[in-house]
């Protein structure tokens, strides 16, 4: 059951059109990735991580290639995203936020407040459920983001660069939420960040993305067993290793990308 | 909250300044605030009475306000002044009513999509411009000399207001969060109410305060000009007999209509715009 196969990509191409001209984010990339595994995918900014996960989320289209999901019919929603930055609703409370996407599924009002009420519970953020997210911290917010989208107990959840803008501490802290609220459904995640450490703390594979265009540079597995424990996973030598390795293919193409930055998007064209 | 500084030999020593915080006050900064917003008319009025009754200013043109405040008086007492306030406020009411609430729903609606929008977006500029005042005539024309004329320029000089306004808080709002609508599935009402009218608010706000003083202009000028009862025609009529007191009292009347107003529709924001972080 765990090694059926939910998400199919196969040279997935996409260009973008801009005045002046056009060029290709993702250039061929492949994958696939397993019923319930925590998929990371890890690359430099820009290289079309983003796109990536809104073409999963069917919020973009694709230019060529293939990208088929397998969903079981089960009435469950398909997907929720946690999305990069900033995307709670500034005008709803936390509760209300968290509700959102429960209020298109035909629920009694009383079931729904009890969803609400335990992931604000998952959260830590019972006591803030009446407050409005300029009242709280940019960790809390992306807490409430978390909470939204295991709310609605989709069968993939999407999430983009979710602790990018944390610091360490609070950092580590929603790492270890998450590897813990996630065990108790494990669902499949596919779980976007810039961090190479961050990956390979959390991932059960991680995608090695490389830039201009966005293609795939290798997928390294990562077998750590679970559920981990961070802190202590970020001491057993076996991460170090991983995480130089990853770093050690992803350099060439940063220098690389740096030295090409000065090129003019429009020059590109798809091979 | 003296001295800071003293000197220690060769050194000199500085000390933060203490608070009020840790004592008892006889009153608080807001407290302090609004009594603070007492005076300052009261001062004016004062000073006004002072210069009048020294002969420093024709007191015909401008009579002290002890000598307003009992034409106020008897003008309260006939129901003259109520019925006028009455009239006006109908007129303001519903004449902003017609205006707001079909450019709320209009601008929302062209807010969302950029092919009405180039294809409105002519027409709205060509009449947005266009001293609304100018064609109080041709409203009256056709809307006769009645009320509905009354509401009818007042509704065409918010609509403009509201829907450009409202377009612009659509415009504004952060494409993120229409992403975050679709992807959790969000309903019609939720994606209309609870996103786009929502997201838009502030802005549809900053429309109706905007509207609330135009509407308030033109609603004098079109009693002024053809109408038989209302604040504007107080003010109009005083002037032909030259009733200064009474004039200056419909002045005082108007601008205070437009303070209470105001100050309504701040309370109204304040109420259905909790999240703002500058509200409280
Ligand atoms: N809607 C768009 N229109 C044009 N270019 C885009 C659009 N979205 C993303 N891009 C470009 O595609 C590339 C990949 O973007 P993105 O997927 O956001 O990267 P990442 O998430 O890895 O930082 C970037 O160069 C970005 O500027
Ligand atoms: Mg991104």
């Amino acid at each position: 059951m765990l090694d059926d196969v939910q998400i199919v990509v196969e040279d997935l191409v996409k260009r973008f059109t801009l005045p002046t001209g056009s060029f290709v984010a993702l250039d061929r990339v492949s994958f696939q990735v397993r019923e319930g595994e925590f998929f990371c995918i890890v690359g430099p900014s820009g290289c079309g991580k983003t796109t990536i996960l809104r073409i999963l989320a069917g919020l973009e289209t694709k230019t060529g290639g293939d990208v088929a999901i397998h969903y079981h019919a089960n009435g469950r929603p398909r997907s929720a995203m946690v999305f990069q930055g900033e995307a709670v609703f500034p005008w709803m409370t936390v509760e209300a936020n968290i509700a959102f996407g429960l209020r298109s599924q035909p629920m009694p009002a009383a079931t729904r407040r009890d969803i609400v009420r335990y992931y604000l519970d998952q959260v830590g953020l019972t006591p803030f459920a009446r407050a409005y997210p300029y009242q709280l911290s940019g960790g809390m917010k992306q807490r409430v983001s978390i909470a939204r989208a295991f709310a609605t107990d989709p069968e993939i959840l999407l999430m983009d660069e979710p602790f990018a803008a944390l610091d360490e501490q609070n950092k580590l802290l929603l790492q270890q939420e998450l590897l813990r609220i996630w065990d108790e459904s494990r669902k499949t995640v596919v779980f976007i960040t810039h961090s190479i450490d961050e990956a390979v703390a959390l991932g059960d594979r991680v995608l090695v993305m490389t830039a201009q265009p966005g293609k795939v540079k290798q997928v390294v597995p990562v077998d750590f067993k679970r559920p981990r424990h961070i802190p202590e996973l970020r001491r057993d030598a076996r991460f170090g290793e991983l995480v130089y390795d990853i770093w050690s293919a992803l350099r060439d193409e940063v220098s690389r990308a740096r030295e090409s930055r000065g090129s003019a998007r429009g020059e590109e064209s798809l091979p | 909250m003296s001295t800071v500084v003293e000197r220690n030999g060769p050194r000199i020593v500085w000390r933060a300044r203490e608070d009020t915080a840790g004592r008892v006050r006889f009153m608080t900064t807001r407290h302090r605030e609004i009594l603070m917003s007492i005076f300052s008319p009261l001062v004016v009025l004062i000073a006004w009475e002072v210069v009048v009754r020294a002969n420093l200013v024709d007191a015909r043109f401008f009579p002290a306000p002890t000598s307003i405040v009992g034409t106020f008086w008897a003008l309260i007492r006939s129901g003259d002044l109520a019925s006028a306030v009455g009239v006006s406020l109908t007129r303001i009411g519903a004449g902003f009513l017609m205006g707001a609430v079909p450019a709320l729903v209009l601008g929302l609606g062209l807010g969302l999509s950029r092919m009405v929008r180039a294809f409105a977006n002519p027409i709205i500029y060509a009449l947005y411009p266009v001293p609304k005042v100018a064609i109080l005539p041709l409203v009256m024309l056709i809307f006769g000399l009645g009320e509905m004329s009354k509401y009818v320029i007042i509704a065409i000089a918010v609509f403009f207001l509201v829907l450009v306004n409202t377009i612009a808080g659509v415009v504004q709002i952060d494409p993120i969060y229409f992403d975050v609508a679709r992807n959790f599935n969000a309903s019609r009402r939720d994606f209309y109410l609870g996103v786009v009218l929502r997201g838009a608010l502030p802005a549809i706000f900053t429309g109706l305060k905007l509207a609330m003083g135009v509407a308030l202009i033109v609603l004098v000028t079109a009693e002024f000009v053809g109408a038989r009862s209302g604040i504007g025609v107080m003010i109009y009529e005083s002037w032909q007999v030259f009733a200064i007191e009474r004039l200056f009292v419909g002045l005082v009347v108007v601008s205070f209509l437009g303070y209470v107003l105001s100050l309504l529709l701040d309370e109204l924001e304040r109420l259905v715009i909790p999240w703002q972080r500058d509200r409280r």
